[in-house]
């Protein structure tokens, strides 16, 4: 006979509260987690969206994302007939707001070079950049379509295609467009004391700049010596793909990463003092019928076999109602919310050592009470 | 009779609650021996230590001095002499209680079977015997009840059929036919002396209920923790 599954059942209604409050609590929690997931899987998006090997960026500077970096569109060249490098593309990056359909929209527009390293891995719905001007791909998020246009600058550019998942570090949802068109983006968004300056013409002789190379390597081609041969170029420094990762998640989104995870282990103790006060409550209200037990002749297994049967059972079911509320809702979040099967499981294992532990709690509590407490009557 | 016949035996037991200023002497210094089939009735008035020298015979309760024998085993010699006090419970001894503790969450059934299953009996035969004895007891009908819908003699019939579920030998009952009307109080107290004989059993009960008096082999009274012969 199963006294855990029998309380429980006894008392059905108040127990699926229970797991219901318990499962909202595990639902903001597993949101917390997915946010914070999803703020470092968004920051690095954009550094991954490229696949590339080395970043080749202006010197003394830590660019293009955690600090401006601007080097001549030549560079490209340059970087492009170094011995191991497989391929090398430019790539400009700036945020506009345009407006569309009533309302403002903030863009992260990166412009590329078609058939270089640089645009997006994997085009969701409609084509790539053809050739001509004024096309771009977008992010889903945008609420863009394909076939629709939007006025950037002075142009107005057609969607052609859908990208899923890119975007900068703050969450503005980025458009792809050509290195040409982005230059000419550049120059129309500069300040206007710089396009009188250009107007003048002295500003013409300028040549066009862009953030940053991106490179793929020849397979079993060495990126130390690579980024250290660059690093001896005067104008010029250069990244790892990995060292770009590192320090984007170090400089840019470090501050926001901290404050969620705060947050999240704010959470995650409120969670484990609310489901330890209700194990331990749990108990308490049993303690009478406890003695009863005692009083037939209960070993302590039978009385804490009741007391962990029901805590586990709590948490799990509050977990699962949690995991299955957060997928749910999971979708309706403005930024992503990104959940690993990793995560689901350390939370798991985080909860039921709450559970142990509170029922630990109870546990003392039960085998302390005098079985003579059942006969007050 | 010999003494392998007695099951309970109480010397010198004294019991006393608090110290100086609040100290109550509930028992001093009692003896009493049980032997088999014997059917007991324990009288006294209100807080003269009846319930305190059923719980110290059920060793629930230390006594502060004295020497409890049961079943021919010393379990009390001025402290515990057994650390297994439960299963010495749960296979010697059923209690009856003044009020009828029965699980909130079980079954009627179950509240009886339940003794059983921790003594190790398969289910199955846990809910037959379970079942006999609440029939017996003319509650078989509300068998799959639960404790709050039974009445006041229900609840306690149910009781009853739980003390008596894994055949102890020492039952000791606080009142049990105080929540009963007389003919059903008959009923019970028969099948109690009935059960002592059969199993060998002996029985301590405490009551006021003069109209089952005669249903007891002897009557013992308490007063201010003494017996007093009568
Ligand atoms: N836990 C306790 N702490 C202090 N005093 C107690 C305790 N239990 C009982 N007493 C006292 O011990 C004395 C004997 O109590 P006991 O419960 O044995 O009486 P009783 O004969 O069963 O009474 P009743 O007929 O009212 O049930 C009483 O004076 C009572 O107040
Ligand atoms: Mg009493």
């Amino acid at each position: 006979m199963n006294l855990a599954i029998k309380d429980i059942r006894h008392g059905l209604f108040r127990f699926v509260l229970t797991c219901l409050g318990l499962g909202l609590l595990m639902t903001v929690v597993l949101a917390m987690i997915g946010i914070y997931n999803g703020l470092v899987a968004d920051a690095l998006a954009v550094v991954k969206a490229p696949a590339a090997d080395v970043w080749v960026v202006e010197a003394g500077t830590q660019g293009p994302f955690a600090e401006a970096s601007s080097i001549p569109a030549t560079t490209r060249d340059a970087v492009a007939r170094m011995p191991g490098v497989a391929e090398a593309g430019a790539i400009t990056y700036q945020t506009i707001e345009a407006s569309h359909a009533g309302k403002t929209l903030r863009l992260y527009v990166i412009g590329f070079e078609p058939g270089r390293p640089g645009g997006p891995q994997r085009i969701a719905e409609g084509r790539g950049l053809g050739r001509s001007h004024f096309e771009l791909l977008s992010d889903r998020k945008t609420g863009l379509v394909a076939g629709e246009t939007i006025r950037l600058g002075r142009d107005r550019f057609t969607v052609v295609g859908l990208v899923e998942d890119a975007m900068n570090s703050g969450g503005d949802p980025a458009v792809y467009v050509t290195l040409a068109d982005a230059l000419t983006l550049q120059t129309a968004m500069d300040p206007a004391a710089a396009r009188v300056q250009a107007a003048r013409g002295d500003g013409g002789l300028r040549p066009p700049t862009v953030a940053a190379v991106v490179a793929r390597l020849q397979p079993g081609a060495d990126v130390a010596l690579l980024t250290a041969t660059v690093r001896q170029w005067k104008h010029l420094s250069a990244l790892s793909q990995g060292e770009q990762e590192q320090l984007l998640l170090a400089s840019v989104v470090d501050r926001a990463r901290r404050q969620i995870g705060l947050f999240l282990g704010i959470l995650l103790s409120v969670s484990a003092v609310v489901i330890a006060l209700i194990i331990y409550t749990m108990t308490m209200e049993k303690l009478k019928q406890i003695a009863t037990l005692k009083l037939i002749g209960a070993p302590d297994r039978t009385i804490v076999g009741l007391i962990v049967q029901q805590a586990l059972i709590l948490g799990i079911s509050g977990l699962a109602i949690g995991l299955a509320l957060i997928f749910l809702v999971k979708d309706s979040f403005p930024r992503r919310v990104v959940l690993e099967p990793f995560n689901a499981l350390v939370l798991t294992g985080i909860i039921l050592m709450v559970c142990l532990v509170a029922s630990g709690l109870g546990v003392r509590a039960a085998l302390k009470v005098d079985p003579a407490t059942a006969l007050g009557g | 009779m010999a003494s392998g016949d007695i099951l309970v035996d109480v010397r010198g037991v004294a019991k006393h609650y608090g110290e100086g200023e609040t100290r109550v002497d509930a028992l001093r210094s009692v003896d009493l021996r049980v032997h088999v089939g014997e059917v007991i009735a324990l009288l006294g008035p209100s807080g003269s230590g009846k319930t305190t020298l059923l719980n110290v015979i059920g060793c629930i309760l230390a006594p502060t001095a004295g020497r409890v024998e049961l079943d021919g085993d010393a379990v009390f010699d001025g402290k515990w002499l057994r650390s297994d006090l439960r299963r010495l419970r749960l296979d010697k001894i059923g209690f009856i209680f003044q009020a009828h503790n029965l699980l909130p969450f079980l079954t009627a059934e179950e509240n009886v079977s339940v003794v059983l299953d921790l003594a190790g009996w398969p289910a199955e035969r846990g809910r037959e015997r379970a079942r006999e004895l609440l029939d017996y007891l003319e509650v078989g009908h509300r068998a799959k009840v639960k404790p709050a819908l039974l009445s006041g003699g229900e609840a306690q019939r149910v009781a009853i059929a739980r003390a008596l579920a894994n055949r102890p030998r020492i039952i000791l009952a606080d009142e049990p036919t105080a929540a009963l009307d007389s003919g059903r109080a008959q009923l019970v107290m028969d099948l109690l002396r009935k059960l002592a004989s059969d199993q060998k059993a002996c029985i301590i009960a405490v009551t006021h209920d003069e109209k089952i008096f005669d249903r007891f082999d002897r009557l013992i009274h308490l007063r201010d923790g003494r017996l007093v012969d009568s």
